[in-house]
């Protein structure tokens, strides 16, 4: 019963695996696309934190707020440009998206 | 140690399942209610692991702060949802493939590291004993990553005044109130004041 590293790091392996999926299912919709951004950077921060934990290094702590900060700003910037493309085209489907014909 | 075993395979749980409904469930806001529900299940994970501060750190910014800003950028978009679903099926077996393949390589990562002999001897910040989690991490904060930090705080205030600039917008024909103005008038150029002849009127 004891609950070890391999226990968290298959937990992060899953949830980043689900950020992965939803990416590839909701290819319409990018808010679900941004959730899924944000899964995976949560499993990220899981990896980070456990390692820590069980290395006794608390270098893995610091990073996962930097980490955190990073998410939480392309989360703002993200959100704010899906914002003003909605309000210029009325849509955010995904497939639209060619206006700089990347 | 059962009682932690216990919460683990709780918290594990129940941020597995509702990770996967959050990619998979029709109505968006559901999805954020999910994403909320995966995020708090994770702080548990955190503080299992002794990361108490991230742990809160991880419920005040993402609960507080990034859930919400998904969830009035749901409500506020007139969207049709229905319509964005098309073709969910289509991207099932894709996805699915890519995804067995992804976690069947982070599976052989996983089991397949090891860590050196010499790493325990060389931690570039041992945790210290007898000191609570956020004291110690607040100890490297504000002494060795002192500069780091300051980074990421300015990451923030650009990412606010990027939101800010790119949200904005003036309509026209709104009227508003323009205090320099306001504050710059004087009497000339509001008042007049005329001498009425006696009798006659203006």
């Amino acid at each position: 019963m004891e609950i070890g590293l391999a226990h968290y790091l298959t937990v992060a392996a899953i949830l980043f695996t689900l950020g992965i999926f939803g990416i590839f299912m909701n290819r319409k919709n990018v808010i679900i696309i941004m959730m899924s951004i944000e899964l995976m950077l949560l499993a990220v921060n899981i990896n980070l934190v456990a390692f820590s934990s069980f290395l006794g290094d608390l270098v893995g702590q610091v990073f996962t707020i930097f980490v955190l900060t990073v998410a939480a700003a392309e989360a703002a910037i993200g959100l704010a440009i899906l914002v003003v493309y909605f309000r210029n085209r009325g849509t955010i489907a995904v497939e639209d998206i060619n206006m700089m014909k990347g | 140690m059962v009682v932690q075993a216990l919460a683990f395979y709780l918290f594990a749980t129940v941020a597995v399942l509702s990770a996967t409904a959050v990619v998979t469930v029709r109505n968006p806001v559901h999805s954020v209610l999910l994403l909320i529900l995966t995020f708090f299940n994770a702080a548990g994970l955190f503080v299992l692991l002794g990361a108490e501060f991230l742990a809160m750190l991880l419920v005040v910014v993402y609960v507080g702060a990034v859930a919400v800003l998904f969830l009035f950028v749901v409500m506020m978009l007139d969207i049709n949802f229905v319509e964005m679903r098309q073709g969910f099926l289509n991207y099932l077996p894709i996805g699915v493939l890519i995804a067995v393949v992804l976690f069947v390589e982070l599976a052989l990562v996983g089991a397949g590291w090891t860590l050196t002999d010499g790493a325990v001897a060389v931690l570039a910040q041992p945790t210290p004993e007898g000191v609570t989690n956020v004291e110690a991490l607040g100890r490297l904060i504000y002494t060795d990553y002192a500069y780091i930090f300051q980074a990421a705080g300015l990451v923030l205030l650009v990412a606010m005044i990027g939101a800010i600039v790119l949200t904005l917008r003036h309509r026209e024909g709104v009227r508003r109130q323009k205090i320099s103005e306001q504050v710059k008038r004087n009497r000339a150029d509001t008042l007049e004041i005329k001498k009425v002849p006696v009798g006659r009127g203006i």
